[in-house]
């Protein structure tokens, strides 16, 4: 397979060659599979050793010149489906890329004899191919989305496949996107996250909320209690997706549960209806518990303006956060009683903060009164002091 | 009452005579008169601070895991704890304030010369005794911003040549800031540095006693031409009286700004997370912290910080003997001291506004 071998005369042509035959020595060194040991022979065959043109880039050295594009995920998976291969190397990196591949969309068209879907080396990149982890390779979190949306965002490449080329444009739009591009976040989810990346498929409509469950564990466990589960099947419905959208997943407010332009529930449900009403119910608990929040802070923010020591109150107010951000969980049960037992938590932890903030504004209170008097009698103090010596001098 | 308690002493004690100094000793009165309060309000801030600093030890505990929790316990459940912590604080920032003030005071109306250079000597000791109070104190709530303004301020001292690093060891207690180094700081500001204090306190008293209060040159030449116009007060009771009128104001100061202005607690220290952005020392040593930051890394051969610290040494050990550069005849009197403290005021000053907004 060349590896280990030292001489390697590929490169003393192609790197005199034009754009898609040339490959330097500068390009090929920064592709991990050169920094493992690995040539050109290793995919190309050949004979490196022979400085003829003809007899290294013979087919009786085995050389196999450009590699067609529908064997490019056999060439790959002969070593990467080698687990006993791959361990010298990274005894974790997974063997199953190519059986995922056969699985996928792009895989199943091409074993249909599409040679326009996306193979190994389009995503990872060729000659110059990077580990996912490191910050310039295409797959690397960061880049990945930008990769798929290379054929997936570019309309003239996508006629005829029937999809969309919008998804690229809407998750930069999205929250997930902010994670991962302002916060920084590489666990953040992208391309991959939902649709797997080997196995890149849509994850199917009755599948969506198992992909969103990765990450969001909890509000899963509320949506199973809930009584839209059994409805969005009934009505083949996909889940999550149905109020939070898939792409351009926005950052959900209460207002989903009002009756404004961002509101999800009255898309389906009737004005006036028992449903409704849970809805105003649970929207005005959280606007309450939030309320409530932020009136404490306020006044605990004043407080502590005023130099009063109310660190520990601000520090409990992070307890009443969780219950309301706990509260916006559990709304995914759609059950008023479960949601409104976290509304209570919360108002009665951001009572007792409003409660140490009054206090403190109380003993503020208290403290310029103290002052003012003790004003007073240093003011009579220096009156009687400068009386005193007027008279003891005059 | 007071006249048969003041008889019980006379009798065994001769309070007339022991006082008699005091009676004897005179204030000189002219224009500038007032300057002669600051000595007197910061003797009253250092009184105030080791009466609120004995308070504070009746709670205060040293030590990494209990310090931020023992001020926050004074600050919030000890009775009139947050006024006292406020005020032992406040004052101590007012005090290194006058006590600069008085330093910058004695110069301008040149009382270091001839016979008083023992009384600047002892006064500037006092007043480098008082910066490392207060440098000493910043740490002991063990917040953030004290930790790492004592990482940065230990670590300039490591630049000492030869033996800045047994010194920023000795400091630290080790080769970090950890309790160790706040048990340390502690011992230095309760125990050493008060006995260093009271020593050079009397012996300052003293010589201020012994030599008498100074005149201001241009003053001395009017009164030595007219004779009769040489004005004194008795220092007991008319300028004690009025000195007590300056006290009462300061402590009225010290009240608003406690009141008003409680001292923060901040967050407790965690040497496990980043320096804050833009962490700067308190404001008395800002000017020479902008100062080191100004200086290029490198100067000649010479480390940057190295030639800054380096500098600042000499500078204060010059700043120490400057009497002894001041001639003792009257007619040759050098100028140029004036000049360099209007330059050293400036500099201080500018540099310590620069450094407060600098980022």
């Amino acid at each position: 397979m060349g590896y280990g071998q030292t001489k390697n005369s590929c490169l003393d042509c192609h790197a005199a060659l034009p754009d898609r035959l040339g490959v330097t020595q500068e390009k090929f060194s920064q592709d991990i599979h050169a920094q493992k040991g690995l040539t050109c022979v290793s995919c190309h065959g050949g004979d490196p050793d022979s400085d003829d043109p003809d007899k290294a880039m013979s087919p009786k050295a085995g050389w196999k010149g450009k590699i067609e594009r529908k064997q490019i995920p056999q060439l790959c998976g002969s070593c990467h489906s080698d687990p006993a291969y791959i361990r010298q190397f990274n005894p974790s990196l997974r063997t199953d890329q190519l059986g995922q591949y056969h699985t996928s969309v792009h895989g199943k068209r091409l074993a249909a004899g599409d040679a326009k879907v996306a193979v190994c080396t389009d995503c990872h990149g060729v000659h110059d191919l990077r580990a996912p982890s490191d910050p310039r390779s295409t797959v690397n979190p960061v880049n990945v989305a930008n990769t798929c949306a290379r054929c997936h965002a570019d309309a003239n490449y996508m006629k005829g496949y029937s999809i969309p080329t919008d998804q690229f444009a809407k998750y930069s739009l999205s929250v997930h996107h902010q994670a991962l591009m302002v916060r920084g976040d590489l666990s953040a989810p992208t391309c991959p996250t939902c649709h797997g990346n080997h196995g890149a498929a849509p994850p199917g409509i009755d599948k969506v909320q198992n992909v969103c469950s990765n990450c969001h564990a909890f509000q899963d466990q509320m949506y199973e209690k809930s009584l839209h589960k059994a409805a969005f099947q009934a009505a083949s419905l996909p889940g999550c997706v149905v109020c939070h959208g898939n792409h351009a997943i926005s950052y959900p407010t209460d207002a989903k549960l009002g009756t404004g332009p961002d509101a999800v529930c009255m898309r389906c449900h009737t004005p006036g209806d028992k449903c409704d009403q849970a809805r105003a119910n649970i929207l005005a608990d959280l606007v309450q518990l939030d309320q409530a929040i932020k009136g404490a802070d306020r006044l605990l923010g004043l407080a502590e303006s005023s130099g009063m020591e109310v660190s520990e109150a601000r520090l409990a107010q992070d307890q009443a956060r969780d219950s309301l951000t706990k509260a916006r969980v559990t709304i995914h049960s759609f059950r008023t009683d479960l949601v409104d037992q976290d509304i209570q938590a919360g108002l009665k932890i951001a009572a007792k903060n409003l409660k140490a903030g009054k206090e403190a504004m109380v003993e503020r209170a208290r403290r310029r009164a103290g002052l003012g008097v003790s004003l007073i009698a240093i003011g009579m103090v220096l009156v009687g002091l400068r009386l005193y010596i007027k008279k003891i001098e005059s | 009452m007071f006249a048969t308690l003041r008889n019980w002493f006379d009798e065994r004690f001769d309070w007339d005579d022991l006082i008699a100094p005091l009676r004897h000793k005179t204030v000189p009165t002219h224009h500038l008169s007032y300057w002669y309060f600051l000595g007197g309000i910061t003797l009253f801030l250092f009184g105030i601070q080791v009466a609120t600093g004995i308070l504070l030890l009746l709670y205060y505990r040293p030590g990494a895991n209990e310090a931020f929790e023992s001020v926050q316990y004074i600050m919030t459940q000890v009775r009139f704890g947050w006024l006292i912590r406020s005020i032992h604080s406040w004052s101590a920032n007012l005090m290194i304030f006058t006590a600069f003030a008085h330093m910058f005071s004695v110069l301008f109306l040149k009382a270091y010369r001839k016979p008083r250079e023992l009384t600047w000597v002892s006064g500037m000791l006092l007043l480098f005794l008082v910066m490392g109070f207060g440098f000493s104190g910043y740490l002991l709530p063990w917040n953030t911003l004290a930790f790492f303004a004592t990482k940065v301020g230990t670590e300039i001292t490591g630049q000492v040549p030869i033996m800045g690093k047994p010194m920023m060891i000795f400091l630290r207690g080790g080769e970090e800031v950890t309790g160790a180094t706040l048990t340390r700081f502690f011992g230095f500001h309760v125990a050493v540095l008060p006995g260093l204090a009271t020593v050079l306190l009397l012996l300052h008293l003293l010589l201020v006693q012994r030599l008498g209060i100074s005149v201001p040159p241009k003053v001395e030449v009017q009164w030595t031409a007219n004779p009769s116009a040489k004005r004194e007060m008795t220092f007991f009771p008319n300028f004690l009286l009025r000195e007590m009128m300056a006290w009462y104001v300061a402590l009225g100061v010290l009240g608003v700004l406690a009141a008003v202005f409680p001292w923060n607690l901040g967050v407790k220290a965690d040497p496990f997370v980043p320096a804050p952005a833009g962490i700067k020392p308190e404001w008395y040593f800002l000017f020479m912290f902008q100062t080191l930051k100004l200086i290029p890394s490198k100067v000649w051969f010479i480390d940057g910080e190295v030639l800054g610290v380096l500098a600042f040494g000499l500078v204060g050990l010059l700043w120490l003997m400057l009497p002894f550069f001041e001639s003792d005849q009257p007619s040759n009197m050098k100028r140029w001291i004036t000049g360099l403290a209007v330059f050293v005021l400036a500099y201080v000053a500018g540099m310590s506004v620069y450094g407060h907004f600098a980022k």
